[in-house]
């Protein structure tokens, strides 16, 4: 190769394609100390809530096999991520060390999963610390559903429906009205223990759940 | 034979599996029907939870011995090494990939996998590792066999090990499967098919000599490349080519 030659061309292989999950995951990826219902510590700060669903085919059939990751902002609205934060940003406040924010679960016999988590903060649209928008994102959690039978993951939303912020979400902005309420996780419960909120995602059919394409 | 292929993806087209592809059965019931809804990548997909699994010991990524009987799994020993890369080709470290795969017979340990091959009670198919700062991993198992499946009559899943990616962000999230080259089953198999044509050799490991260990181990090369962070986000033009109705087309894949 000569010395001009270009070096920005790349010898990779090019985006690995995705593939199915399929139905043997649960001795890996389920194993005791890989899956992630409960994502806080008693030291982590926010309001306790429980979040409860079943993942559901197109004929309204619960999927046994189904595999529900989740990925949030703390209680102040900090992702457990260098990203989108400046030097300061960073040496100021630390994302809680108490809160990752990453929840793993399969589906239990009665063929739900559930989450024990915090309610997170509004997070801020942009990654680049440089934006000065300000834009903000109504409080939300990242869900990925994956399954025998998804050959790519499905990627969602959940929305507290009791949250004035949805109002002016700019991810939610682009959903067709009539679809968001897919997007809107209720609250079914609240004793002593914090809110229980409902969450069910279908895959397909009547009531079939907004995915997301990014 | 006649194979339905969905409209619906996520990602690429010509690199990402549709949701519907009937000739894979479990996708018919399972798969959206309503367009998906575009999104620019905020910092919600731009972040994401890292390795998240701490207590990652040297003895996980060993498959032959870690299920900690004392004895050996049976099989061919292989080494299956490769780095993480980002779409510029820059290595991607401190990823979690989790592997699980069937034993030499082609037997998975799984309560729902019941066919007659034998288990094998020093082998529990599951593995995980940490890619390093050169974005390397690296597992040493034995090569797994193919095994059969109900999706259709004679069906059998050409031999393969599923690799789940945690790496940097939300976005990069893969879930995915290695092949082993020249296996007759690749044209016969629906779930390696439903991966466009041109993408499929992604999937496949090559036989590296170098990685080969001397009276010890066969070793094969995978690389793996992820979507970044810094991914453009699909084209919301692009997207609204891309029509409702399913298309169908000749497919020499699965019966």
């Amino acid at each position: 190769m000569s010395a001009t030659a270009p070096t920005t061309e790349s010898a990779t292989p090019g985006i690995a394609p995705s593939q199915t999950v399929g139905p043997f995951f649960l001795n890996c990826l389920l194993r005791e100390d890989a899956r992630r219902n409960t994502l806080v510590q008693p030291e982590t700060a926010g309001e306790r809530i429980r979040i409860e669903g079943r993942v559901l085919d197109g004929d309204g059939e619960p999927v046994p096999d189904a595999l529900v990751e989740i990925w949030q902002a703390d209680a102040t609205g900090r992702y457990h991520h260098p990203a989108g934060m400046s030097a300061s940003d960073r040496a100021a406040a630390q994302p809680a060390p108490t809160f990752i924010g990453f929840g793993r679960a399969g589906m239990d016999d009665a063929g739900a999963y559930w989450f024990e988590t915090i309610r997170p903060g509004a997070v801020p649209f942009d990654a680049d610390p440089a934006d000065q928008s300000g834009r903000m994102q109504a409080p939300h959690i990242s869900v990925m559903v994956f399954a025998r039978g998804l050959l790519n993951s499905l990627a969602t939303r959940l929305y507290f429906a009791d949250d004035p912020a949805n109002d002016a979400d700019p991810v939610l902005a682009l959903v067709p009205a009539a679809r968001r309420e897919t997007l809107l996780a209720r609250c079914v419960s609240s004793d002593g223990r914090g809110a229980v909120y409902r969450f069910d995602i279908i895959l397909q059919g009547a009531g079939e759940t907004v995915f997301f394409n990014f | 034979m006649i194979t339905t292929i969905g409209a619906i993806v996520r990602g690429d087209h010509e690199v990402f599996p549709p949701y519907l592809y009937d000739a894979y059965r479990s996708t018919i019931k399972r798969s959206p029907r309503l367009p998906l809804v575009d999104v620019p990548l905020t910092l919600s997909e731009r972040t994401g939870p890292g390795p998240a699994i701490s207590a990652i010991t040297p003895e996980d990524a060993d498959l032959t011995s870690n299920a900690g009987t004392g004895g050996e799994a049976i099989g061919q020993r292989i080494i299956v090494t490769g780095r993480v890369l980002d779409e510029r080709g820059e290595p991607v470290p401190h990823t979690l990939l989790e592997i699980w795969q069937a034993n030499a017979a082609g037997r998975y340990v799984h309560r729902a996998d019941q066919w007659p091959g034998p288990l094998d009670p020093n082998f529990l198919g599951i593995g995980r590792c940490l890619s390093d700062a050169s974005g390397t991993y690296r597992f040493l198992s034995i090569r797994p066999g193919a095994y059969p499946w109900k999706n259709h009559p004679n069906a059998w899943r050409p031999a393969h090990i599923h690799f789940s990616l945690l790496g940097p962000s939300w976005v990069s999230r893969l879930v995915t499967q290695m092949y082993f080259p020249d296996d007759p089953l690749h044209a016969l198999d629906p779930i390696f098919n439903a991966v466009p044509a041109a993408a499929r050799p992604r999937l496949i490991a090559r036989y590296d000599h170098s990685v080969t260990e001397p009276e010890w181990a066969l070793g094969w090369r995978w690389d793996i490349v992820l979507r970044g962070p810094d991914a453009t986000p699909f084209e919301a033009d692009q997207a609204s080519q891309v029509s409702q109705a399913t298309i169908t087309t000749a497919k020499e894949d699965a019966r």
